[in-house]
């Protein structure tokens, strides 16, 4: 009985199950628990989407509400890492986090490196990102490249109800720390999820879809914007290939050079700024070592360099949709040196 | 008055959860003489791409389906007539079989994919059940196989019998945990099933490992099997590739994964993107690394085979077939020679260890 449950629910089951499994696993973060003690639904929210409800009532004392200071908490779940815990914090919007640059940029990633190798940092710091949920500029950002630049992090994309649950279980397992990027226009996503508990290996990127004349690679939510453009360009005779990298850091570099050997053709789609971005990092990946295997310019599709807007309609424009991949895609096609 | 000698090519089942499959393209043109197994249609599903093999004789005499046509299971692709019936009665069946066809609703009772679970043996097994003849039919998949892997054979089978499809322990979404993991405890995990499920006696049809098994279970618990089919068994002789089994143990990526998986079969174009993607799901859940580990140890040392049933087919009071592919790279197909001559033998030229889904045809006739 194949069974179908939501993004969120297969992040809820993915941490009890693993909290079930270790007892050195601890959650924390901003109403995680919330509101314990009041009268039925509203007992213990679960954090502010309701992601972790259920949890306080089988873990009790390790599942801990934090003030609202991230510098602490997150310092706080890094140092409990460093010493024998194995913390899973939850940073509300990744938006916030640049107040806890220090503690993840300059601690956490640096501990095993500055240390000899004598000290792991198995800390997952889960964090929602991304437009799509008229909550304006300071609510909608996608920082996780702000990350991946930085070495001894390890940044997750999950895309679907599948690769959430196996690559945050991989991420708990892990002994390094690890930015788990949730997209929350993704948690009512649906999809098959098995009850066992089960890893995906970090740098493994997931071929969505096969096809021999375009590439397109996409991030987070934009892997099912690039599956409905390619849909729609399937009938127009074109067809691509999807490949999700799941993990930006490390990243599948073979695979998406291998699939570019076979096309010849590159459409990188990121929903994170254009500048310094999933993007431009592909496109250098590719125009580097790929060179020979391109028949015609690469083409990216991103938002516009500027703040998320808050007017729906304006928001609506600014995060890729299948028209805009589509239209790159058929730009890079039609292509004739 | 429909004339009895046409006979209908309609869309496969290929799956417990297909509904509906793509028309790519036609190989036999209209005229052509088939016999049964030769390549007809190449049919796409959401799970697999293959070529739709003549299960009848006969001239094909009508193309109904269009390539790119996305149709459900059972619609009418084709008409196999013989000379003799003219066009006008080609047409008439047509006519008549669009009229009453119905799609198939989505059976009710059941999971959404077809697949049920029963406590049996100490295990949770998962299992399929197709038909509803006298006959009962249990097919036991291979060493990192799972019962959907029958997806061309039981379906068809299936028209004049009960067949069952399980998912061994430690595989599928079977139990992982072992409590054993001998050839033996698994023959005998069978027999649990069949319990369970109230089978007094069943047929076994069991692939590679899977062989290995119904025949221990034939050996084991002679009342309970009622006859045996072989396919490119384990158990029937030494050598095996060492090199495929421990491969697919630690293979953890799609790019390890897929040279691996090509050796089962002749035409490596059978393992795309989502036979691979089911086996890495599959070997990602925990405790699969250590059930196969043990499993193997169960039946191989090294390159070499260490259950060695053959001795005990003389014996057995049944009637057993033993199917092979020539091109097997897994189990060597001369392990089908030498038999006791009460052993039916067929040897498929030019196909590989997966011969059931590769000749799924000449298979299905072979156990019908």
């Amino acid at each position: 009985m194949a069974r179908k449950i939501t993004y969120q629910q297969a992040i809820n089951e993915a941490i009890d199950q693993e909290m079930a499994r270790d007892e050195n696993i601890v959650l924390m973060g901003e109403d995680v628990v919330g509101g314990s003690g009041s009268d039925g639904e509203m007992d213990a929210w679960g954090g502010v989407l309701g992601v972790t409800k259920g949890l306080y009532g089988k873990y009790g004392d390790r599942i801990m509400d934090t003030p609202i200071s991230e510098s602490g908490f997150v310092g706080a779940a890094v140092g409990a890492a460093a010493s024998g815990l194995r913390p899973i914090c939850e940073l509300m919007f990744i938006d916030f986090m640049g107040v806890c640059f220090d503690q993840i940029f300059n601690q956490a990633a640096k501990f095993r490196y500055m240390f000899g190798g004598k000290a792991e940092t198995p800390v997952v710091i889960r964090t929602m990102y991304g437009a799509g949920f008229r909550a304006a500029a300071q609510h909608s950002q996608c920082l996780y490249p702000l990350f991946t630049h930085i070495p001894g992090l390890k940044v997750v994309l999950p895309s679907s109800p599948y690769d959430v649950k196996g690559l945050l279980i991989q991420a708990i397992r892990d002994n390094d720390p690890v930015i788990f990027c949730e997209h929350k226009v993704l948690y009512t996503m649906e999809g098959d999820v098995p009850e066992e508990s089960y890893t995906i290996p970090f740098g493994e990127a997931n071929i969505v879809r096969e096809g021999d004349d375009v590439t397109i690679v996409a991030f987070g939510r934009m892997v099912q914007q690039a599956l409905k453009a390619a849909t729609a360009l399937a009938k127009e005779g074109i067809s691509c290939e999807v490949i999700d990298p799941r993990t930006t850091s490390p990243l599948d570099e073979d695979s998406i050079l291998e699939s570019v050997e076979n096309t010849g053709r590159l459409v990188v789609v990121d929903e994170a700024s254009p500048r310094c971005g999933m993007a431009a990092d592909i496109s250098a990946l590719v125009a580097r070592k790929g060179f020979s295997s391109l028949k015609a310019p690469i083409e990216v599709v991103t938002p516009p360099h500027t703040p998320v807007p808050f007017a729906g309609k304006l928001e609506d424009l600014y995060v890729p949709n299948p028209d805009k991949i589509a239209a790159a895609v058929r730009a890079t096609a039609g292509y004739n040196a | 008055m429909s004339n009895a000698n046409i006979v209908p090519i309609t869309m496969p089942k290929w799956g417990l959860s297909m509904q509906e499959g793509k028309v790519v393209e036609w190989l036999a043109q209209e005229g052509a003489l088939l016999k049964l197994g030769d390549q007809v249609v190449d049919i796409e599903t959401e799970k697999i791409a293959n070529t739709f093999e003549a299960l009848d004789a006969g001239i094909l005499r009508r193309i109904v389906a269009q390539p790119d046509e996305v149709l459900p299971i059972g619609a009418l692709l084709g008409v196999l007539a013989p000379a003799e019936v003219s066009d006008a009665e080609v047409d008439e069946y047509i006519a008549e079989f669009q009229k009453n066809y119905v799609p198939p609703a989505p059976e009710e009772g059941e999971g959404s994919d077809g697949f049920q679970f029963i406590e049996a043996g100490g295990y949770k097994l998962r299992y399929s059940k197709m038909g509803d003849g006298a006959r009962v039919i249990i097919l036991l998949h291979g060493f990192g196989g799972d019962a959907a892997g029958w997806l061309f054979n039981q379906g068809a089978l299936a028209a004049n019998a009960t067949v069952y499809a399980l998912d061994l322990p430690g595989h599928g979404q079977s139990s992982k945990a072992l409590n054993d993991s001998s050839v033996q405890h698994l023959a005998a995990t069978v027999v649990a099933f069949m319990d369970a499920l109230e089978i007094a006696k069943a047929e076994l049809v069991g692939h590679s490992l899977g062989g290995a098994i119904a025949l221990q279970a034939a050996v084991d618990h002679p009342n309970r099997v009622s006859a045996l089919a072989l396919i490119g068994s384990a158990g029937l002789g030494a050598e095996i590739n060492a090199g495929y089994i421990n491969g697919f143990i630690a293979a953890e990526s799609r790019k390890e994964m897929k040279p691996l998986l090509e050796q089962l079969v002749a035409d490596a174009n059978l393992i795309n993107r989502t036979l691979i993607n089911d086996i890495l799901q599959f070997k990602r859940i925990d405790g699969v690394g250590e059930a196969l580990t043990a499993i193997a140890k169960g039946f191989q040392d090294g390159s070499r085979q260490t259950v060695n049933l053959r001795a005990n087919l003389e014996g057995l009071d049944i009637p057993i077939k033993v199917i092979w592919g020539s091109k097997d790279a897994i189990i060597p197909a001369s392990h089908a020679s030498g038999l006791p001559a009460k052993v039916s033998v067929t040897v498929l030229d030019g196909f590989g260890h997966l011969v059931q889904l590769e000749a799924a045809a000449e298979v299905n006739k072979l156990l019908a």
